[in-house]
This record gives C-alpha cells, sequence and structure tokens, in this order.
C-alpha cells in the first residue's frame, strides 16, 4: 500500500493533531518558567477560586482561574506537565525493554525460556494492576523515581505479551529459516531478522504506555502517593478539583481535558506511526 | 479431554497464586523500608520496635515467616488487619459484595452497549453509521475508566445533578439487610425503594467501568459478524426472507459471540482491576477503596488479603471462560 493511500486512510490529519496536541504540552512543559504566567506554588488567599477568563470576577493573568489556595490554575498545569512527561518516557521506556527483551526471548526461543517467562506474566497479570502500583509506591516511598519504578515493573508485561507472540510467529517464517541455513547464530537471527519485523508494534505499544503511564501517575497523585505534595502534578490538581467540585468547578474540569488530550494523543500518534512502519502495510 | 484441560487449568492456577503471594509478600518486605516502621508512628521506641516484631513473627527469615502465612491462608486465617483491628478474611467479605455487584452490573452494561452498538454496526455496514460508531467505541477505548469516571462526576454530578456522586447508598436509609449483597437482597425484599437509591449510587461509576469494555465488545462483535454475514448459511436466511436484523440474531450472532466471549473474560479481569480507583473516585464502600486505605495506612495483613483475594478472583473467571470456551466451541467439544 503506498502513502498516499494511507494518507487517504485518515492517518496524516491524526498523525498531526496528536502529535501538535503532544508537541505543545511538552514544549509548555519544558519551558514551564518561561511560559508559565505565575508562580505555580504562589498562594494568595484574596485571588481564591478565581474563575477563568471568559467569566465574571477574574483577575488578568489568571487564565483559567485559581483554586482555593488562590494558585493558579494554568501555570500549575504547565508545571504539572513536566512530571507527567517524565514520568511518561522514562516509565514506557523502562517497561518497554524490559518487556520486549523477555518477549523477545520466549517467543524466539520458546521452551523453558517461554514457560518461565509466560508463568511469570500470568502471575503478574493476577494483579490488580492499579492497586499494585499504589503498593509498590507504598513501599518504595513517594517519588519520582518511585512511581517510573513501579510503572515499569506492572507494565512490562504489555510489552512481553505481544512481543512473545509478534516474535513467536516470526520464527516459523521462512526468512528466519533461510538465515539459519545461511548460518547465522539464533541470537544473531534475533536481532537482525526477527528484531526489525516487531519494531511497528514496539513503536506503537510505547506510544500507547506514554498515554497508560500519564493516567497511572495521575491516579498516584490523585491518592496522594505521586511525588512530593509541593509540586503541581495533573492528579493532585484534579484530586483537589474533586473536593472543591460545587464551588470551583474549572479546578477539575482544565487538568481533566489535558489528561483526555493527551492520553487520546498518545494511543493515536501510536496507531499512525504503527501504520506507518509497518512493513506489510508499507 | 475436557477434565483434563479442567485438571491442567487448576493447576496452573494453584502455580500462579501461589507466585501471587510470594510476589506480595516479597515486595513488601524485602523492598526499602522496614515493615515495622511502616505500621509505627515515627519515633516509636526500640523496645517497641522489637516487641511488634516478635509478635508479627518478623523476627524469623522471611522464607519461615511466608511458610507460617501461607500456612494459615491454607486453613482459612488471613491474620489480623492492623488499622482496623479485625479478622482480615471477615473484613475482606464484608466488602467484596459490595466491589462484585458494582463489576457486575458494570460488566451487563457493556455487554448491552457494546453488542447493541455492534448489531447495529453491523447491520448498517459502509455506512455513516457504522463510521460513527468506529469513532465512538475508539474514543471509549482510548479514555481510561479513571478519567470516565470523573467526565461522568462533572456532567451527572454537577452540571445535571440526577446521580449520586459519593458512596453507595444514602446514609439516611434505615438498611434491612442481612447480607452484603444489598442490591440483590432489596431486590430480593421487593424494597425497590431501596434498589433504586442503590442503583443511583452505583450507575455513574458502573458506566465508568463499562464504557471502555463495551468499546472492545462494539468492535470486535462486529468485525466478527461482518464476517459471518458472508457465509452462505446467512445468505440463505436472507434469501428465505428474514430482514437483516432477523438475520444477525437469529442466525449470525450464535456464531460470531464466541471470539468476543474469550476477550471479554480477560477484559472482564481489567474491569475488576478498574474497580480499585473508580470506587476510590466515587467513596463507594467495596474492597478497591478498603485496599487503598490498607496501603495508606500501611496495613500489611490487610493488603496481603486483598491482593490474594482479587487475585483468586481473576484466575476463577479465567478458567470459567476458558471452561465455557471449551463447552462453546465444537472442535473442543468433540476434539
Amino acid at each position: 500500500m503506498d502513502d498516499a493511500r494511507i494518507a487517504r486512510r485518515g492517518v496524516g490529519p491524526r498523525l498531526w493533531l496528536a502529535g501538535g496536541w503532544l508537541l505543545l504540552a511538552l514544549l509548555a512543559a519544558i519551558l514551564a518558567p518561561l511560559v508559565a504566567p505565575q508562580d505555580p506554588l504562589a498562594q494568595d488567599l484574596m485571588l481564591e477560586r478565581l474563575p477563568p477568563f471568559w467569566l465574571d470576577g477574574t483577575e488578568p493573568g489568571y487564565w483559567l482561574g485559581t483554586d482555593s489556595l488562590g494558585r493558579d490554575l494554568l501555570s500549575r498545569l504547565i508545571f504539572g506537565g513536566r512530571i507527567a512527561f517524565i514520568v511518561a518516557f522514562a516509565a514506557a521506556i523502562a517497561a518497554c525493554l524490559v518487556g520486549s527483551v523477555l518477549g523477545l526471548i520466549a517467543g524466539y526461543f520458546g521452551g523453558w525460556a517461554d514457560r518461565i517467562i509466560s508463568r511469570i506474566v500470568d502471575i503478574w497479570m493476577a494483579f490488580p494492576p492499579v492497586l499494585f502500583a499504589i503498593l509498590l509506591v507504598a513501599v518504595l516511598g513517594t517519588g519520582l523515581s518511585s512511581v517510573i519504578i513501579a510503572i515499569a515493573v506492572i507494565d512490562w508485561t504489555r510489552f512481553c505479551r505481544v512481543i512473545r507472540a509478534e516474535a513467536m510467529g516470526q520464527s516459523r517464517m521462512d526468512y528466519v529459516e533461510n538465515a539459519r541455513i545461511a548460518g547465522y547464530g539464533r541470537i544473531g537471527i534475533m536481532l537482525r531478522e526477527v528484531l526489525p519485523n516487531v519494531v511497528p508494534s514496539i513503536v506503537a505499544l510505547l506510544s500507547l504506555e506514554m498515554g497508560i503511564a500519564v493516567i497511572v501517575e495521575a491516579i498516584l497523585s490523585f491518592v496522594n502517593l505521586s511525588i512530593s505534595t509541593d509540586d503541581p502534578t495533573w492528579g493532585g490538581i484534579i484530586a483537589e478539583g474533586r473536593l472543591s467540585i460545587h464551588q470551583a468547578w474549572w479546578v477539575l474540569v482544565f487538568p481533566l481535558i489535558t489528561l483526555i488530550l493527551t492520553v487520546l494523543s498518545f494511543s493515536q500518534f501510536g496507531e499512525a506511526l504503527k501504520a506507518r512502519f509497518d512493513p506489510v502495510l508499507r | 479431554m475436557l477434565l483434563q484441560r479442567f485438571l491442567i487449568r487448576l493447576l496452573t492456577m494453584a502455580i500462579t497464586l501461589f507466585g501471587v503471594a510470594v510476589v506480595v509478600f516479597v515486595v513488601i518486605r524485602v523492598a526499602p523500608g522496614d515493615p515495622i516502621a511502616m505500621m509505627l508512628p515515627p519515633g516509636a521506641s526500640d523496645a517497641d520496635i522489637a516487641r511488634l516484631r516478635a509478635l508479627y513473627g518478623l523476627d524469623k527469615t522471611i522464607v519461615q515467616q511466608f511458610f507460617i502465612w501461607l500456612g494459615g491462608v491454607v486453613r482459612g486465617d488471613f491474620g489480623t488487619s492492623i488499622s482496623l483491628r479485625q479478622d482480615v478474611l471477615g473484613l475482606v467479605f464484608n466488602r467484596l459484595p459490595a466491589t462484585l455487584e458494582l463489576a457486575t452490573v458494570a460488566l451487563l452494561m457493556a455487554v448491552a452497549i457494546g453488542g447493541s452498538a455492534a448489531i447495529l454496526g453491523a447491520r448498517e455496514r459502509g455506512t455513516a453509521v457504522e463510521a460513527g460508531i468506529d469513532i465512538a467505541s475508539g474514543t471509549a477505548l482510548s479514555i481510561p475508566d479513571f478519567l470516565w469516571g470523573l467526565v461522568l462526576i462533572l456532567l451527572f454530578g454537577v452540571l445535571i445533578p440526577v446521580f449520586d456522586i459519593s458512596g453507595r447508598v444514602s446514609p439516611q436509609l434505615d438498611l434491612p439487610f442481612v447480607t452484603q449483597f444489598y442490591l440483590v437482597e432489596s431486590m430480593l425484599r421487593l424494597r425497590f425503594d431501596l434498589t433504586w437509591d442503590l442503583l443511583k449510587h452505583m450507575l455513574m461509576p458502573a458506566v465508568a467501568l463499562a464504557l471502555p469494555l463495551a468499546a472492545i465488545i462494539a468492535q470486535l462483535l462486529k468485525q466478527s459478524l461482518k464476517e459471518v454475514l458472508d457465509l452462505d448459511y446467512v445468505v440463505l436466511a436472507r434469501v428465505k426472507g428474514f430482514s437483516e436484523t432477523q438475520v444477525i440474531l437469529r442466525e449470525a450472532l450464535k456464531n460470531a459471540a464466541l471470539p468476543t466471549l474469550t476477550l471479554v473474560g480477560v477484559q472482564f479481569t481489567f474491569l475488576i482491576g478498574g474497580t480499585v480507583i473508580v470506587e476510590r473516585l466515587f467513596s463507594y464502600e467495596g474492597l478497591g477503596n478498603m485496599a487503598i486505605d490498607a496501603v495508606i495506612n500501611r496495613d500489611l495483613p490487610l493488603i496481603q488479603g486483598i491482593v490474594l483475594v482479587f487475585a483468586l478472583l481473576f484466575v476463577l473467571i479465567n478458567l470459567a471462560v476458558d471452561m465455557m470456551y471449551a463447552l462453546l466451541n465444537p472442535r473442543l467439544r468433540h476434539g
């Protein structure tokens, strides 16, 4: 299938929209001290629960309003994006490395390696993931690295299951047999022949996993178990918004929209990339 | 054949549960952070620490501790909750029914919504209706239950306040129940006023849990239906004069449902996993909400008990789905 037809199937605009939002949010997070209109931690009880800019009773410079401590919501969202993206990239890449390596080994070598790895995956699947994450962070102690480790420890199975199945399928293909006849070693075949063919799946999963990591981080901050409570996080803002929902709906609405756009973008971006890099589709 | 399959599944189930028990036990005890320090308030004296350590058997080696605990579990003794000072098993059984009712209502909703969307999409295949269903299910699938819960709280708790967004039942109501299965019991007692109140509390968390699963059912069942609808026997039914809806409901559905059934089983365990945070979001007094409290309170015996019960639930569901699949699939039944 040529590129023009993929574009007609709607991959193009989806990729651009999703990528555009992610780039915007990422840039805002990186440049947070420059672009945030206010100090995200500055409390001012004179300015508590200001509504967003289109309603009456706003202050200039507080575009999305303030929370119950008078902190600027937009600035908190921008700074919260820093934690969200750090967790998204670090946790997804860590989960991907562990899961893909184990999945490749299980799928390509089969036998005992596969039996042991698959049994571990089964055990992992029997844990409620959110509870597992909360438990791990509680045990490791709150903090950025604990959140990242917890997500990676829980979600490597997502990569492992898919990559195992794909590697298993690939290893039965003729070209793998040809490479074996041509005298390549098993590890060589795995890395040179099988790995490139499972890359599209890995890329798509990686993008999807980044969205999941953002959500898990938000859930952890929502139950107050993510990083230190001072730094703004999207989940932390949501937790506040949930409490003051009848007095200041915007404190819940804006972080929620931010999260939904980010999660949708990561999953759309992943699917679009997969369609673009899939050797079968291409 | 079926019996052999069943026995092998039982064995792997036992191995999985044993593995879960080991992992929970090791995670809590080997990871940095002393469980006793987690239990006591900061500033406890050394004597207090030593006494508590001996009380919970933590002065023994980890392997000894594990088998002492496992021995208790096998006899149905999960220990005593530290924060609530009650028998762990009793606490778990007290909360489990609330979670089971929520998860079951959510599952039924997912099957109803997803099934209707799939049938409608298959009937209207190739039209704007199908495209609309694809977009809706794609969106429903990409947004996790936690976010759906928040959206629903905003829409139907604040903007149009028609449902309750907190708790399992209105606190001012006098409850005549003897079991914890409130919803079932209210219907059996013909107290439909209570049923309605329970449903008003349960509806939004259930929808939040149901939407992603409904989307998966809609996508997969629609795909299977479309494949079946081109087969000869379906064409024959159409020639016989059945309407397209009749063809789908009477002929296509039972043959297209099998792949969906397998998937729904796995996805149902994800749904139950989702109850942990959704119950928290809606202050629903189920097992998941208690689990988060247990973690926050560093209540080790309670955490272990809850995780193990969740794991047992998951493997039982997988077993049930596997057996159902074997019974319904003619190739496996006669093979």
